[in-house]
């Protein structure tokens, strides 16, 4: 008997067009492209604060208007997207031992999210939004 | 097969991602309300400044900037080969040359201030 | 005794001869079968009573042993553990396991699989050998733990056939096998890691897994090769540090 083995060609750029799973984690990669391009902005705002309060003033009224809001609604909604995302793998890559148990993932997720909440608060306050 | 040297910018994808999980959300926040025309009081020229003048402000912004393009590059790097394009070398200088203009950048313009 | 329920199954089975096809081509098949039947059943009425031909895996039926890995309707699974109550009126495709080369019909060729858990050296390098005289090496229960769960692998092939990253790159080492050299790792009786971090922590060993997880979600056992992918970056990150900034360069 001769063996012929077939091996399924796979596309190199669909692949995860093909299950909702592969497409719930490429939307979680796809994240970085709006972190990146907002740490791009915040770079941007610190060049013109650094220029004076001229400088400043333009680049401020340039970022106002409905491209810049839509653009930064994604940057907020990725943004929240990657957040949850990563709280919720966060117990698999490091498990808490405590004797013979682990410590079960809801209270690592939770205290997560608690950080998440009191970070944010403080933020708002400094930022005088509250 | 050699050892990879990946871990490095793994280290800084995970902790660039930590506190992007954290800060990235409000802080879209607070932009978005800058594009809306209701900036908070942060970020008239006098308050801005003043905060990054503070050495802490600085270590702030530093962090929170560079950590946030350490991140995004590496997992673009990843996912750019996921989405087929496969000349993994050449994406990853590029990724992390940006970043890394981008890191000298914000020290540069956090010195001037 | 109670007449059980009947329902007509219909599959759609990939079959590929070798000595006769180019390429494989899908087959139909309509079968009689109790409703509390799995697809590995249905598989063996139609080779007993339609056709002989078709050629499969299986051996324990009831996910154990690991030989019967198939994809269901596109997904990852045991035969023997794939219900037909949770396929009912639709027709139920089954093809060989994903990301291996198919031998004949639902039969893959495993041979990558294998050599890969040969390379991580899966066994007991031990800390502190001894010899048999001086008495059993001891562990408690809580250093058990530590590992316990990744000895669960049945070495049954489902995560490598959801895991894109291996369907993209088959030099990949994989998540059996890397979860395996971690349950090692991970043994207090074991000295190994050394070894072991030589064969995983390259860019075809653990770097290669960019945390997708479909491996844990198809899991029959609950390993979570995902997670102990994960353990072992963050190991080999430390490892990373201590080799290139102290002194010495080693731990």
């Amino acid at each position: 008997m001769s063996r012929k083995p077939f091996v399924r060609p796979v596309s190199k750029t669909g692949w995860w067009l093909k299950h909702p799973r592969y497409m719930r984690y490429m939307s979680r990669e796809v994240t970085c492209v709006f972190i990146g391009a907002f740490a791009l902005l915040m770079l941007c705002t610190l060049e013109r604060l650094s220029k004076g309060p001229e400088a400043y003033a333009s680049f401020i009224a340039a970022i106002q208007g409905p491209l810049s809001v839509l653009g930064l609604l994604l940057v907020l909604i990725f943004a929240v997207h990657n957040a949850t995302s990563w709280f919720n793998v966060t117990p698999k890559a490091l498990p808490v031992q405590i004797g013979e148990e682990f410590l079960a993932g809801k209270y690592i997720i939770g205290a997560h999210y608690a950080v998440w909440i009191v970070a944010s608060l403080v933020v708002l306050l400094l930022a005088g939004v509250i | 097969m050699a050892k990879s040297n990946k871990p490095i910018f793994w280290s800084l994808f995970a902790a660039g991602g930590t506190l992007a999980a954290f800060l990235a959300p409000v802080l879209a926040l607070l932009f978005l309300m800058v594009a809306m025309g209701h900036a908070p009081a942060l970020f008239s020229y006098a308050n801005l400044h003043a905060f990054a003048a503070h050495w802490l402000g600085k270590a702030f912004l530093l962090g929170v900037i560079t950590l946030f393009l350490w991140h995004a590059a590496h997992r673009l790097r990843v996912t750019l080969h996921d989405f087929g394009l496969r000349q993994d070398a050449v994406v990853a200088v590029v990724v992390y040359t940006v970043a890394a203009i981008g890191t000298g950048l914000s020290v540069l313009y956090l010195l001037r201030i | 005794m109670t007449q059980l329920k009947q329902r007509l199954v219909q599959l759609e089975v990939l079959r590929y001869d070798p000595e006769k096809d180019t390429e494989p081509h899908f087959q139909k098949y309509e079968v009689m079968c109790p409703e509390e039947w799995v697809v590995l059943d249905a598989l063996n009425a139609v080779k007993e009573t339609i056709d002989p031909t078709l050629a499969y895996r299986w051996s324990c039926h009831m996910a154990v042993c690991g030989s019967c890995g198939m994809m269901v309707n596109g997904e990852p699974k045991l035969s023997c553990h794939a219900f037909l109550r949770d396929y009912v009126g639709m027709v139920i495709r089954v093809e060989p396991l994903a990301n291996f080369p198919i031998e004949r019909d639902l039969v893959t060729v495993a041979d990558d699989f294998i050599d890969k858990l040969k390379r991580v050296k899966p066994y007991l390098i031990p800390k502190d050998p001894k010899p048999i005289e001086q008495g059993e090496y001891k562990q408690t229960p809580a250093q058990l733990m530590k590992y316990r769960q990744f000895s669960m692998c049945i070495n049954c092939m489902l995560c490598y056939a959801a895991c894109p990253e291996y369907a993209l790159q088959p030099k990949f080492i994989g998540p059996a096998a890397i979860t395996l050299a971690h349950r090692y790792n991970q043994d207090s009786r074991d000295g190994g890691r050394d070894e072991r971090q030589e064969v995983i922590a390259t860019n075809e060993g653990v770097w290669e897994c960019s945390f997708v997880g479909a491996c844990s979600e198809v899991c029959p056992k609950a390993v979570d090769p995902a997670g102990a992918l994960q353990q072992v970056k963050v190991a080999s990150t430390i490892d990373w540090f201590k080799e290139h900034l102290l002194p010495g360069g080693s731990k």
